[in-house]
C-alpha cells in the first residue's frame, strides 16, 4: 500500500507510508499557543454563537416535552401494552452507547500506549459526559413519577423502603451513576495541568481567577506529575472494565427478561461492540467539523480518522456477527417463539426497520470501510458517521419494539407508534448535547496540551553534551 | 500558618528537558536533597534524577476499591436479608450473584475516586499559593515550554551565593532567587 501513496505529501511518513499523528514542525511553544489560544481568544467566532443559538433552540424540545410529560404523565408517549417500552429506553441505550467510545479512547487506548489517541481523547471524553447526561435523563423521566426518581438510590428514608437489588434496573442505577461519576472525574483530572497553562496565559482577570481555581494551583512539579500519571493509568485501568460492564448491565435489562428476542446470552458482548461502533461514529461526527472549523488538521490528522474508521470496521464486524448469530440461534434453538419473532422482525409489519438497520449498520459501512481511500476521505467519513448512528438507533428500536409487540399470546398482540412528544424529547436531546459540546469547545481545552507536548520529538532526553545543542536550536 | 519570610530557594530555568535532567543529576551528586523539578509535561528521567520512587497513589486506590466492594456487598445483603426482605417468586433472600453487579460498580467507583482525590491530596493540592509562582519567569514557561530546577533553602547545603554559583555552571537561561 505504501508505494501507492504520493510520497511528496508532507503528512505521510516515507518509511511507513502512514499518515503522521502530528504534522511535523510543532514545538512546545507552538502547541501551547495554538491550543490555549482557542480558549483564551477574545474573538469568539460568529459561527459559534450561531451554533449555540440553534442548539439552544432545539434543546427546547427537552424542556417543553418534559414539562408536558410531568404535567400529564407518560400517557402522552406512544408506550402502551404490549409495547410498554418505547423511545425512552431506545434513546437511553443509544445515547449511553455513544458515550462509550470516549471512555474507550481515553482508557483502553491509553493502556495500549496508542499515542494517536492524545489528540482526540479530551473531546471524546467530553462527548461521553454529555451523552451520559442525555442518556441518564431518559430512565429518570420514564419512571412515571419522575419527581421521586431518587427512590432508585439506596438512601436511608423514613419509609424504610430500599431498592430491589435483584432487578436489572437497580443495577442500571449503579452502573450509570458510577460511569457518569468516573467519566467526570477522569475528564476533570486530565484537564488540571491544562488549566494551569490557561491560568498562566490568561490576560483577563476573570479568566485568570476561573482557570486558577480549576487548576488547584498546579505548578508542574515532577513529583506531582508522577502521581498524576499513576492516577491517570489507574483510572484508565478502572474505566476499561467499567465501560464494558456498563453496557453489559444495560444489555441485562433485556437479557434477563424471558422474552423471545431479548433472552439471549450474546447480548452483553454484542451491545458493547455496538456501543463502541456508534461511539466512534459520533467521535467522527464531532471531530470532522471541529478540525475544519478550528484549523486543527495538523493535530487531528488523517491518521486519526483512518484509525477510527478501522476501529469502526472491527466493531461493526462484531455487530454483524451478532445479527447473524441472532438469526442463527432463532433457527438452531428450535424455539417456536424465537423463530416466529425473528421471522416477524424481518418480514412483519416493522420489517422496514430491520432492513434499514441492515443497510445502515452492515451493508454501507462494512463494504466501504475496507478501502483505505475511503477511510481517509473526510467527506465520506462524515456521511458514514451519520449512517452508522442512524443504524445503531434502529438497532435499539428493532430490539425493543419488535420483541415486545408480538407477545407469546396472539391475543395480546399490539403495535407501537411514537407520538410527537416522543420525537420532541428525542430531538431535543440532540440540541442539548450540541449545546453542551459547544460550551465545552469554547471554554475548556479541547485537546490536551500536556499530552501533545509529550509526543513531540523535543522530549527526547540526550545525555550530557550529546546533541543538547541541536535540540535547543530546533526549539528556537 | 504565619507567612514565612526569606528565601524559598534558587530557581534555574532551562530550555530543554535534557539540560534539566543533567543539572538535577549533578545537584544530587553535589549533595543537594531538597529540590524539585517543574516541567510542562511529565519527565520520568527528572523523577529518576530526583530519586523519587515512593508513590502511594496505587495503595490508596486499592484501599478505596476494597472499601467499595465491602460497603456495597454488605449494604445489599443487609437491605435484602434483614432490613427490607422481599419474597419474589421464592428466590432466596441472600441471592448473592445478583449483588455482585452493584458491588462491582462500587468497587470501581470508590477506587476511581480514591485514585483521583488521593493523587490530589498526596500532591498537597489545592494549593493556590506557592513561592515558585513569585519567580518572575516561572509562570511564563513552567506550564508551557520551559524546564525549571529549584534547589530549596531548607537544604543544609544551600547558601545563597554558593547555590547560585553551582546552578550557573549549567547553561541555564536564568538563575533567580525565589522569596517566600
Amino acid at each position: 500500500m505504501a508505494t501507492k501513496t504520493p510520497i511528496n505529501d508532507p503528512m505521510i511518513d516515507p518509511r511507513t507510508g502512514e499518515y503522521a499523528v502530528i504534522t511535523p514542525g510543532h514545538t512546545f511553544k507552538s502547541v501551547t499557543q495554538k491550543l490555549a489560544g482557542l480558549v483564551l481568544t477574545s474573538n469568539t467566532p460568529l459561527g459559534w454563537f450561531f451554533g449555540l443559538i440553534v442548539a439552544a433552540g432545539i434543546a427546547q424540545g427537552v424542556v417543553i416535552g418534559c414539562t408536558w410529560l410531568f404535567l400529564k404523565g407518560v400517557g402522552i408517549w406512544g408506550v402502551t401494552m404490549p409495547g410498554a417500552w418505547g423511545f425512552a429506553i431506545i434513546n437511553f441505550v443509544w445515547w449511553i452507547g455513544i458515550g462509550h467510545a470516549g471512555t474507550l479512547i481515553s482508557a483502553i487506548l491509553l493502556l495500549f500506549k496508542q499515542t494517536w489517541r492524545n489528540s482526540i481523547n479530551r473531546f471524546a471524553e467530553a462527548m461521553t459526559i454529555f451523552a451520559v447526561v442525555c442518556a441518564g435523563m431518559f430512565p429518570l423521566i420514564h419512571v412515571g413519577r419522575p419527581w421521586v426518581s431518587y427512590w432508585l438510590f439506596p438512601y436511608p428514608n423514613t419509609m424504610n423502603v430500599w431498592p430491589q437489588f435483584r432487578s436489572p434496573l437497580a443495577w442500571d442505577v449503579f452502573a450509570v451513576s458510577t460511569y457518569a461519576t468516573i467519566s467526570i472525574v477522569f475528564w476533570y483530572m486530565g484537564m488540571i495541568p491544562d488549566f494551569g497553562t490557561l491560568r498562566d496565559r490568561a490576560k483577563m482577570p476573570f479568566a485568570k481567577y476561573f482557570y486558577g481555581l480549576l487548576s488547584l494551583g498546579w505548578r508542574g512539579s515532577t513529583r506531582h506529575w508522577i502521581r498524576f500519571e499513576t492516577a491517570s493509568l489507574l483510572l484508565a485501568g478502572l474505566s476499561t472494565p467499567l465501560v464494558l460492564s456498563v453496557h453489559t448491565v444495560i444489555s441485562f435489562d433485556f437479557a434477563v427478561a424471558a422474552l423471545a428476542g431479548w433472552h439471549t446470552t450474546i447480548f452483553p458482548p454484542y451491545f458493547v461492540a455496538g456501543a463502541v461502533y456508534s461511539g466512534f461514529a459520533m467521535v467522527l461526527t464531532l471531530a470532522i467539523p471541529i478540525r475544519k472549523f478550528y484549523h486543527l488538521e495538523d493535530l487531528v490528522t488523517l491518521r486519526h480518522l483512518d484509525n477510527m474508521a478501522k476501529v469502526m470496521l472491527a466493531t461493526g464486524s462484531i455487530v454483524a456477527y451478532g445479527y447473524g448469530m441472532e438469526v442463527f440461534m432463532s433457527w438452531y434453538s428450535a424455539s417456536h417463539w424465537e423463530f416466529f419473532m425473528m421471522w416477524n422482525r424481518m418480514f412483519g409489519p416493522m420489517g422496514w426497520a430491520y432492513w434499514i438497520l441492515i443497510l445502515t449498520n452492515i451493508a454501507i459501512p462494512l463494504t466501504t470501510l475496507w478501502s483505505r481511500k475511503l477511510r481517509v476521505n473526510v467527506g465520506y467519513l462524515f456521511f458514514l458517521s451519520f449512517v452508522v448512528n442512524t443504524g445503531m438507533w434502529f438497532e435499539r428500536f428493532v430490539i425493543v419494539v419488535t420483541s415486545l409487540y408480538r407477545e407469546y399470546l396472539p391475543s395480546s398482540w399490539g403495535t407501537y407508534t411514537a407520538t410527537k412528544w416522543d420525537y420532541m424529547i428525542f430531538i431535543g436531546t440532540w440540541g442539548l448535547f450540541t449545546f453542551l459540546f459547544l460550551l465545552f469547545v469554547r471554554f475548556l481545552p479541547m485537546i490536551p496540551m500536556s499530552e501533545i507536548r509529550m509526543m513531540l520529538p523535543h522530549t527526547k532526553i540526550t545525555r550530557r553534551g550529546a546533541n543538547a545543542e541541536t535540540v535547543s536550536e530546533e526549539l528556537t | 500558618m504565619p507567612p514565612r519570610e526569606g528565601i524559598y530557594g534558587m530557581l534555574a530555568e532551562f530550555n530543554t528537558p535534557s539540560e534539566l535532567v543533567h543539572a538535577t543529576e549533578e545537584a544530587r551528586r553535589a549533595g543537594y536533597r531538597r529540590m524539585e523539578c517543574y516541567t510542562p509535561y511529565p519527565v520520568e528521567e527528572a523523577a529518576e534524577a530526583l530519586h523519587f520512587h515512593k508513590n502511594r497513589v496505587p495503595l490508596v486506590c486499592l484501599l478505596g476499591g476494597l472499601m467499595g466492594v465491602t460497603t456495597a456487598f454488605l449494604m445489599e445483603t443487609w437491605i435484602s436479608v434483614w432490613s427490607y426482605p422481599l419474597n419474589i417468586a421464592g428466590r432466596p433472600l441472600f441471592s448473592w450473584p445478583a449483588f455482585i453487579i452493584p458491588a462491582y460498580e462500587w468497587t470501581i467507583l470508590f477506587a476511581g475516586l480514591s485514585a483521583c482525590f488521593g493523587m490530589i491530596a498526596l500532591n498537597g493540592l489545592p494549593q493556590l499559593y506557592h513561592p515558585v509562582f513569585n519567580a518572575p519567569n516561572f509562570r511564563n514557561g513552567a506550564t508551557s515550554d520551559k524546564f525549571f530546577l529549584c534547589l530549596e533553602a531548607t537544604d543544609p547545603q544551600f547558601s545563597p551565593t554558593g547555590t547560585r554559583a553551582f546552578l550557573e555552571q549549567f547553561e541555564a537561561v536564568s538563575v533567580v532567587e525565589v522569596d517566600h
